[in-house]
């Protein structure tokens, strides 16, 4: 395969340098093909989509070369140790890029130059940084987590409450009301075998009340925030155990508001837009927390055309691409864009509460755990035992969380994962405070 | 001569590297991973680790409650089956058919079928609210209904793995010599005389491997359980694979493994003791 593309890449060269000699300035046909490396579209349709759409109006020749995590970490350490760089431009997720930073080209001039143009969520670029002071990738595409709710649950909202500014308060509130009238438990959370429930305990909870995930497990506002969730647990379906994907029991009205992943409710807000509307998750005393999968665009130091790469992320992130993408692949966009109305309209309504969320101003964004390895399923499981602990078997919260805190600090210890936003950066293993 | 008497081995050797290859190197893989640790040496932390989990203690309960409770409800239910399908003459055949029919159906199958039923907006559901005897949806089975949720999962068991106890029952009744209730007969025994003198002792073997088979598959118990509740009704063959592919920890989840094997050949033990067979009463 890598040989296959030398010998084009080759042929290519051979070919430009035999017709176009004498012609002064080609970037273009200066160099191969623009080498653009991702982990993520690797799907064999997405891939495809990103070629053959994505990628149509783009005027210069590009390679998209879809890689798992492991060999694509492998060949940007390999390309930057020798100084033999091929790649032009690298397409991850934000947990992808740490391992390989010092190979990466700062493009504080690039995300200035577009910037000029287009609005990037601000929450997005700040995480391009990668905790540096220049930025490392620039914000590509996004997907993430939100609510949704049946507009028969509307009328229950409480006053002066709005739909995209919720805080936890006002969601207990609202439960509280829609409970009382219907008689039933209608807020619903993802908290089966296969849901995602830690990632909202993960993503949305704990630092929307802590500021933080790890360092803040048992910290005095996790107790708190412990108790708050307890108190909105009763306005639970109590088949939220059992749920896996929310769009089923929103379908089937056992829920009317309810908590996933995006894909997830997706179902929902596809087959009946007109019954369902899509919001930002709540806020909490520490902000508005949420856990967006953010990709982003990066390039190798000693890139073979630098500008090159440039204009490749200058293309992908216009809105119009943005939009294209969004319909293709399934991933939001990462600046400001007009969606055109003949998105599905379940599309729209989730790009619209996504963007809504990540543009709140007290939006707190909390990354995906990074570093754990193998270790990753039994990190969740600690969050997930803690919610069973304390909410469904009504422990202690003091002894629940010094036991889980325990195991959490244990987990860190052995994977010696450094903190990850929002917590603050540590020297080391991430410490349980 | 001899190539005639190598042959029976010749062919029964590729099913026994079949079950070599596919059960006993997987055994024997699971044994070293639960009792190593991950610097290579040889402990006990894989059990620990089991032994201190949230829901261990509920698991091991669980699953011994659900064994304690379906295997003799099954075993009750296909001796009671067995007899009165003795006493019919007419579409004994049919009786059996259909009586049979839930062992073709895989216990996922089975499980979907109970949760359709059962679940808030079910057929159980909505027959009690046709005919008034409840105002709306109840809920079965949910982590606040543990009793119901545990009488779910028996009904769905009993109704599913009855028939293959029914099968072996049957087939051992069959073989009962008609003579002995003739002459039970002539000194004036009563049913239950027959039954408890004649029927129960020469079944004894029958009943020992339906027990054997049953308690087995009763302490592997899996899918009908997730299905009916999900990690609310945790048992350990469901937590096993919880560690293996949610947790991805191979140690814990052979422990467990591990812990099944225990309890099961416990059982089978006990069951070779207590119904022990003469070799006289073996036809």
């Amino acid at each position: 395969m890598i040989s296959a593309q030398i010998l084009r890449r080759a042929g290519t060269a051979c070919l430009a340098a035999a017709t176009v000699v004498g012609m002064s300035v080609a970037p273009a046909l200066a160099g191969a093909d623009i080498l653009f490396m991702s982990t993520q579209l690797r799907p064999l349709e997405e891939a495809q989509k990103m070629r053959e759409v994505i990628l149509k109006d783009f005027p210069e020749a590009v390679e998209f070369v879809p890689e798992d995590t492991g060999p694509f970490l492998t060949r940007i350490k390999a390309e930057g140790e020798t100084g033999k760089v091929t790649v032009g431009v690298i397409g991850a997720l934000h947990g992808d890029l740490p391992p390989v930073i010092q190979y990466l080209d700062g493009l504080d001039d690039v995300m200035a130059k577009l910037s000029a143009d287009r609005k990037f969520i601000p929450a997005f670029a700040e995480l391009g940084k990668l905790g540096t002071d220049r930025q490392v990738y620039v914000p590509w595409m996004q997907a993430t987590y939100i609510m949704a709710a049946n507009r028969k649950a509307l009328e229950y909202l409480p006053e002066g409450a709005d739909l995209n500014r919720l805080t936890y308060d006002q969601l207990a509130a609202w439960a509280k009301a829609v409970t009382e009238a219907t008689g039933e438990r209608k807020l619903g959370f993802p908290a089966g075998p296969k849901g995602l429930m830690h990632r909202f305990l993960q993503g949305y909870l704990y630092p929307s009340y802590t500021g933080g995930v790890v360092r803040t497990f048992k910290s005095a506002e996790a107790r708190e925030m412990w108790a708050a969730f307890r108190d909105l647990w009763q306005y639970v379906n109590p088949r939220s155990t059992s749920y896996d994907f929310m769009q089923e029991p929103l379908l089937a009205g056992e829920v009317w508001i309810a908590f996933d992943h995006t894909a997830r409710l997706m179902n929902a807000l596809r087959d009946k837009p007109e019954e369902f509307v899509a919001f930002a998750a709540p806020a909490g005393p520490k902000g508005r927390g949420f856990m967006p999968v953010v990709a982003g665009l990066a390039v190798p130091k000693g890139t073979p055309d630098r500008e090159a790469s440039a204009r490749l992320i200058d293309y992908l992130t216009r809105p119009e691409t943005q939009v294209v993408t969004l319909r293709e692949v399934g991933f939001y966009p990462a600046v400001d864009a007009t969606l055109p109305e003949d998105l599905p309209a379940g599309i729209r309504l989730a790009a619209a509460a996504i963007g809504a969320q990540a543009g709140a101003p007290d939006a707190l964004p909390s990354l995906l755990p990074v570093g754990l390895g193998g270790k990753g399923g039994e990190f969740n499981k600690v969050y997930r035992d803690t919610l069973q602990r304390i909410v469904i078997r009504g422990e202690a919260i003091d002894e629940a969380l010094a036991v889980q805190a325990e195991r959490l600090a244990r987990i860190m210890q052995e994977t010696g994962a450094p903190c990850w936003a929002p917590d603050a950066p540590s020297e080391g293993a991430c410490p349980v405070e | 001569m001899t190539s005639e008497r190598a042959l029976p081995y010749l062919l029964l050797a590729p099913s026994l590297l079949f079950l070599a290859l596919l059960f006993l190197w997987p055994l024997g893989e699971a044994f070293l991973v639960a009792f190593s640790d991950p610097g290579g040496g040889w402990s006990l932390a894989n059990f620990r680790e089991m032994a201190d989990d949230l829901n261990f203690a509920d698991a091991l309960t669980n699953t011994l409650l659900l064994v304690v409770v379906v295997v003799p409800l099954q075993l009750a239910l296909a001796l009671g089956l067995g007899v009165l399908l003795g006493c019919i003459d007419r579409g004994r055949d049919t009786f059996l058919y259909i009586w049979t029919i839930p062992l073709g159906i895989s216990d996922l199958a089975a499980g979907i079928v109970w949760l359709a039923m059962l679940s808030e907006r079910g057929y159980l559901n909505s027959l009690l609210e046709a005919l008034g005897l409840v105002d709306g949806p109840v809920l079965w089975l949910s982590y606040e209904t543990p009793v119901a949720l545990f009488v779910a999962v028996v009904v769905a068991e009993v109704w599913r793995a009855t028939a293959i106890v029914l099968v072996i029952l049957v087939a051992g009744m069959q073989l009962v010599p008609k003579e002995y209730y003739e002459a039970a007969e002539v000194f004036g025994a009563s049913a239950f005389q027959r039954f408890r003198r004649i029927t129960l002792p020469l079944l004894k073997p029958s009943i020992q491997t339906a027990l054997i088979l049953r308690t087995i598959l009763a302490f592997e118990v899996f899918a009908v359980v997730v299905v009916l509740g999900g990690r609310d009704l945790p048992v350990l063959a469901g937590e096993a694979f919880a560690w293996q592919y949610d947790y991805q920890n191979a140690g814990v989840a052979s422990a467990y493994a591990v812990l099944i094997l225990t309890v099961s050949l416990a059982a089978t033990w006990l069951y070779l003791r207590l119904l022990r067979v003469r070799e006289e009463s073996l036809a």
